[in-house]
């Protein structure tokens, strides 16, 4: 077991190393120093500022090569070992604009982010899986049928008009809801209903047919057939047997959804004004700020390789039938 | 004599279009689909049009659609900004400059197609190139392909089609670019799990026990039997490309703000409903279209899944 770990953790290693590199890539050698400080500066800059800022932010050093540095630092003061150094000891550096430390923003957006995915992800987990079960036990008729052209609607219509109508309806006209802001502490509760709202329904369209699809295969097993030959009743089928057994492929999903709850939800957060880390990347993309962008790529990816290393160490944990390899 | 059933030999093909065809439901969208694209390769038809009469007439270049427009609605008819719904000769209604939302949300469907295909035009070829390659010749570029796609699937979708875009810029072929080099993992992935499993099936050793080199054995044995696949991805992953364009163009990074899109345009929208009285027709126009689309898209496709290949899971 100890072994399988270390193995897995090994190997999300140069995933992780990747990622650095495709980044440095994308964001230092496919958009050159110059375009940069102009998309920074304005159209209107000098050609003396422009050269000024390429100066201070290291730009013009060599990819991989500094030929001005002297000694052993011409290999090691170059924009590539910068870049790496940069992410992996998760020194950001500031944001173009108004100069804060990126790392700081990042560890203070977090907070109102997790304040607005973890009760969307909880909720939509309860609501979704509840859901199906009621779906799978009436398989067969047109409840369930219909269940599931709800469920295709669902997932058929943007997120943009899920956020816009729930905004009109729910707060603009039955004033319910505060519209747009946020307040920390338990204030916070009174700005974050709507959009968690707004999110667990645009996620149950989804969740509702994967989570039946899962359960409907696990209904044909053998196991099953066992337990009605032995006179069980098809409700305590339904809810001990088979729902325990449908956890592993919705555990899949749901442990590589853990991750990414710290990364916030861009539109949610952008268009009810909560200030967390997908607001923060939204403001990124209108600045054109490369620095919080490869920060955010990156720490995304992060997430992701924990996440899907949480998600194979929890499978062995669950089910004894996955062999380590 | 025996009455033995005897089924006529159908081609793979043959026997899904068979099975789609007694599914009600899906050949409604498959219907659906149908008009989109006939409205959106109209969009493509060019036509001269004349604007004004007499001497004053100018000609100018537009597409069928454009000359329908004209022709039904007026060029000439300078309407006022908001005109709501079934007033006059604006079925939908008009925007903020008087242009006819139906015009709009009939022009979205060329974007729409133009984002599918060029799409799919990047990443079916990508993902069915290295899929081959890796899940045929194993070893050292099974590995570096492999490598290669999962460093990338590291990347949350949304995070790197941003960051694409803001190296690249705003339009439509950056999109569609930027949307190729992200969905061509998950087709590369089908690919080389299916390419390894038939590379052990009875036909391709055969095929290789009869001398047959490499080349003849991917093309003539290999590919055919994974384009049922490719297309069920295609079909399934269209509804995607189209609602991220939704997204992205919000964000202010999808296409350019003159190409007429449904992202755009329901980013248009979204300050109008606050209006008094409410501008609800010009999200509702973009809003409808896309979803009417998306999910024909979606109800399609899983028919074809289940037709093609039932076995098959995708999510």
């Amino acid at each position: 077991m100890m072994a399988y770990i270390i193995r897995r953790v090994l190997y999300t290693i140069p995933l992780v190393l990747g990622v650095c590199v495709f980044t440095f890539l994308l964001f230092d050698v496919a958009f050159p120093p110059k375009a940069r400080a102009v998309q920074e500066l304005g159209r209107h800059a000098n050609e003396k500022q422009i050269q000024n800022l390429i100066h201070t932010r290291g730009w013009d050093k060599g990819l991989f090569w500094h030929g001005e540095a002297k000694g052993f630092e011409r290999l090691t003061d170059t924009r590539f070992v910068n870049h790496m150094k940069k992410l992996l000891l998760f020194r950001f550096g500031r944001t173009q604009k108004t100069h804060e430390e990126i790392g700081r923003k990042i560890r203070e957006g977090m907070v109102p982010s997790l304040t607005l995915t973890v009760p969307i992800f909880v909720l939509g987990l309860v609501v979704g899986i509840c859901l199906s079960l009621g779906v799978a036990y009436f398989r067969a008729t047109y409840l369930d049928l219909g269940a599931v052209v709800v469920c295709v609607g669902f997932m058929s219509i943007s997120i943009l008009v899920y956020i816009i109508a729930g905004q009109l309806l729910l707060a603009q006209y039955m004033r319910s809801f505060p519209i747009y802001g946020y307040a920390g502490g338990a204030h916070a509760a009174r700005f974050l209903i709507l959009p968690i709202l707004i999110a667990v329904v645009k996620g149950l369209g989804g969740d509702v047919r994967f989570y039946r699809t899962i359960l409907l295969e696990e209904i044909t097993r053998d196991y099953v057939r066992t337990a009605r030959a032995k006179g069980l009743g098809e409700r305590l089928i339904l809810f001990k047997h088979v729902l325990k057994n449908a956890m592993i492929p919705v555990l899949t999903r749901t442990v590589l959804a853990i991750p990414f709850l710290f990364m916030g939800s861009l539109l949610l957060e952008n268009f009810f004004g909560i200030p967390g880390l997908g607001n923060m990347t939204v403001e990124a993309v209108a600045n054109g700020d490369t620095q919080v962008m490869a920060a955010m790529v990156y720490l995304g990816a992060l997430l992701f390789a924990l996440g899907n290393l949480l998600t194979d160490i929890s499978y062995t944990l669950v089910d004894p039938r996955v062999r380590l390899r | 004599m025996n009455e033995t059933q005897v089924m006529e030999a159908r081609s793979l093909w043959a026997e899904a279009w068979h099975r789609l065809r007694r599914n009600r439901v899906a050949m409604v969208c498959l219907a659906i689909i149908v008009v989109y694209l006939v409205i959106g390769l109209m969009d493509f038809i060019p036509v001269r049009q004349t604007l004004g009469s007499g001497d004053s007439a100018t000609h100018r270049w537009g597409t069928l659609v454009d000359w329908i427009f004209l022709k039904v609605v007026g060029a000439t008819d300078k309407a006022e900004s908001y005109s709501p719904p079934l007033r006059g000769r604006h079925v939908m209604g008009t925007d903020i400059l008087g242009v006819d939302v139906l015009y709009k949300a009939v022009k979205g469907v060329r974007t729409a197609m133009i984002l599918g295909g060029l799409t799919a035009a990047i990443y079916i070829p990508l993902g069915l190139l290295f899929g081959i390659i890796a899940g045929y010749f194993g070893k050292f570029i099974d590995d570096a392909i492999v490598y290669i796609y999962s460093t990338l699937a590291c990347i949350p979708g949304i995070l790197l089609l941003i960051a694409l875009m803001s190296v690249m810029g705003k339009g439509l072929v950056q999109l569609c670019i930027a949307m190729g080099v992200t969905s061509w993992v998950g087709l590369c992935r089908l690919m080389r799990g299916e390419t390894l499993k038939l590379r052990e099936s009875d036909y391709v050793l055969a095929a290789r026990a009869l001398g047959a080199g490499w080349p003849r054995i991917i093309f003539r044995h290999i590919l055919p039997n994974l384009f049922h696949i490719v297309i069920i991805t295609f079909t399934l992953g269209f509804s995607g490309i189209i609602l991220s364009e939704a997204v992205l163009s919000y964000i202010g990074i999808g296409v350019e703000a003159t190409t007429i899109s449904w992202g755009t345009m329901i980013s248009e929208a979204r300050m109008e409903l606050s209006r008094d009285p409410s501008v609800w027709w010009h999200l509702t126009a973009a809003a409808g279209a896309l979803f009417v689309l998306v999910l024909a898209f979606n109800v399609f496709g899983d028919a074809l899944r289940d037709a093609l290949d039932p076995k098959l899971r995708t999510e």
